[in-house]
């Protein structure tokens, strides 16, 4: 199978992007619908089923109503920056897609054809790097609102996207590790080769990731930027009509790419489980599909229907992260912002640390033993179930987060809920004399004094 | 291949055309009648007290600076994740010492009360 000509490489690009283009847009509408009918069912509700039949044009009434509808912006905004904001939001939540293999490459008359937008070689970095650019169009918004809010919200955003970044990141190291390379395309052929979705040998990790992507994705449990009880909606208090649209778009857009990232580097991408016929990999400029037991490479068979197959898997891979992320929204309650900084830099960090030392000395060793294939995968799979079920037993003892939880105590009545005080810093460390609260004597009330 | 990174160049055409042409369309196509109780910033129906743009706590700034050395950690422990086989042992341990240097800075600043937020 030959590669394409420049010609047809350019024609067939343009057709990748805008249908790709096109079909993640349609999702993300749809994802919305999907999300009020979820939090619907849920709650025991109907949720949107008037517009058209079971509310499936509902995204097209919500877009003409955001259109047409009256748009305010404050008097005492920062104009300049109000409408630039929503425009950094939804540019990096958009273009992030390019990396993503989302099939098997299926073969044309005019050679063979990618299913991925760009196979640049520096695949998932160039993932980091625009999903960190959404930090931006957050915190702009809410800087330039000029609300205490939006304010309020923007910081928040800012700093928990920043925080778990650097979690994100470490997560991602332990599969750069056993992919040997940065691109998705390799990541998900290792993936294929070993016989095992690095969710398994990797799978402190995955949890790591997981839980990143959605202090990323500012969701719940990690949605303290909008916290709708406390900061109205956030950092995008002050926008309407078709920028506060901007917002929602690339939130879930966002929702999206990163659900198609949990399922390509964690879920094998759009490989179908258990079925080898569609292993496919560019090897010195040749399509193959593995290696045989002599070392020499074997040509694939790349066909319509394979491909139409592993898109089908990759898509219910990543419809599967994205309902998890809506199940969780309207199930997890909100944590406090002290705790989402607990979690990300007393937890994430230094276990993730640890994590990359024991997975490479594991890796290093089982190489230098001469330990390949199933075995190796098997091994890792021990060693990473071990870290991860010591991780939830040494963290999870009644309090990942500290001070949050309730807890049954041996002191308190049987089965009652005793506050967990454990965490709490005020009981170790009195307040200092000379900032104590004394008795008022002529019964104002209480003064500090210094 | 430089002729790969076409098909991104095209994507971030594109979604910076939508991204502009979103805000555009919206400045021309929705209908304004702004009165100055519009205007005014929400701050639950309250005319808005005092300047928004006030100091804001320095706990902020602590994470801002922490992120720049371990998010830098995390993009040099990249190159090394992706050539470690190949390194072996040798590189692993240069890289340990990296870590281990890393991690007594984090000791330091959580020692400090760098890291709470209370």
């Amino acid at each position: 199978m030959d590669e394409l000509s420049s010609t047809a490489f350019v024609i067939s690009s343009m057709i990748k992007v805008t249908a790709a283009f096109t079909l993640m847009m349609a999702v993300v509408a749809y994802m919305t619908l999907a999300e009020r009918r979820v939090s619907a069912f849920i709650q025991d509700r109907l949720g949107p089923n008037r517009v058209g039949k079971f509310g499936l044009l509902q995204p097209v009434a919500d877009g003409i109503k955001n259109i047409v509808k009256e748009e305010t912006m404050p008097a005492t905004a920062n104009r300049r920056f109000f409408l630039l904001a929503p425009m950094l939001a939804i540019f990096p939540a958009v273009v992030v897609f390019a990396v993503i293999p989302f099939a098997a490459p299926l073969p044309t008359p005019w050679g063979v054809v990618d299913m991925i937008i760009a196979d640049i070689p520096v695949g998932m970095l160039y993932v980091l790097a625009f999903s960190s650019l959404g930090v931006y169009g957050m915190f702009l918004a809410g800087w330039a609102s000029n609300n205490k809010y939006a304010f309020l919200g923007g910081l928040r955003s800012s700093s928990q996207m920043i925080s778990y970044e650097v979690a994100l990141g470490l997560s991602l190291v332990p599969v750069f590790m056993l992919a040997g390379n940065v691109t998705l395309t390799e990541i998900v052929w290792q993936q294929q080769q070993l016989g095992f979705w690095y969710v398994l040998p990797l799978s402190l990790a995955f949890i790591f990731f997981v839980i990143s992507a959605f202090a990323e994705t500012n969701r719940l449990p990690f949605d303290l930027p909008e916290a709708e009880s406390e900061l109205v909606t956030g950092y995008h208090t002050e926008y309407s009509s078709m920028k506060f649209s901007m917002f929602m778009i690339a939130e879930y857009a966002h929702i999206l790419t990163v659900s198609a990232l949990m399922a390509t580097l964690f879920l094998g991408g759009w490989s179908v489980p258990f079925w080898s016929g569609d292993h496919m990999f560019w090897y010195d400029g040749v399509l193959i599909s593995g290696f045989n037991a002599a070392g020499e490479a074997m040509a694939a068979e790349p066909a319509v229907w394979k491909t139409l197959l592993t898109f089908a898997a990759f898509g219910v891979k990543t419809l599967f992260f994205v309902g998890v992320f809506i199940w969780v929204r309207w199930t997890l309650p909100r944590f406090r912002y002290d705790q989402v900084m607990h979690l990300g830099w007393k937890v994430l960090l230094p276990v993730s640390i640890a994590y990359v030392a024991l997975l490479g000395a594991t890796i290093l060793l089982l190489d230098q033993m001469g330990v390949t294939g199933f075995a190796f995968g098997a091994i890792l799979t021990l060693v990473s179930g071990a870290a991860t079920l010591a991780f939830i037993f040494f963290m999870d003892r009644g309090r990942v987060m500290e001070g949050a939880s309730v807890a049954s105590s041996p002191r308190g009545p049987r089965g009652a809920i005793v506050p967990d005080t454990r965490g709490v810093r005020e009981l170790r460390d009195p307040v200092p004399a000379a900032l104590q609260v004394r008795e008022d004597k002529s019964g104002s009330g209480p003064t500090v004094t210094h | 291949m430089s002729s790969s990174y076409l098909p991104v160049l095209i994507l971030l055409g594109l979604s910076a055309v939508n991204a502009v042409g979103m805000v555009v369309a919206s400045q021309i196509l929705n209908p304004r009648r702004a009165t100055s109780e519009k205007d005014m910033p929400y701050e639950s129906g309250m005319v808005p007290l005092g300047d928004t743009r006030a100091r804001f706590s320095v706990k902020f700034y602590m994470v801002a600076i922490s992120f720049i050395i371990f998010d830098l950690e995390a993009i040099f422990l990249i190159p090394w994740a992706v050539e470690m086989r190949t390194l072996g042992w040798e590189g692993f341990a240069v890289m340990s010492i990296f870590l281990a240097v890393l991690v007594v800075g984090l000791v330091y600043e959580w020692k400090k009360g760098g890291l709470d937020w209370e």
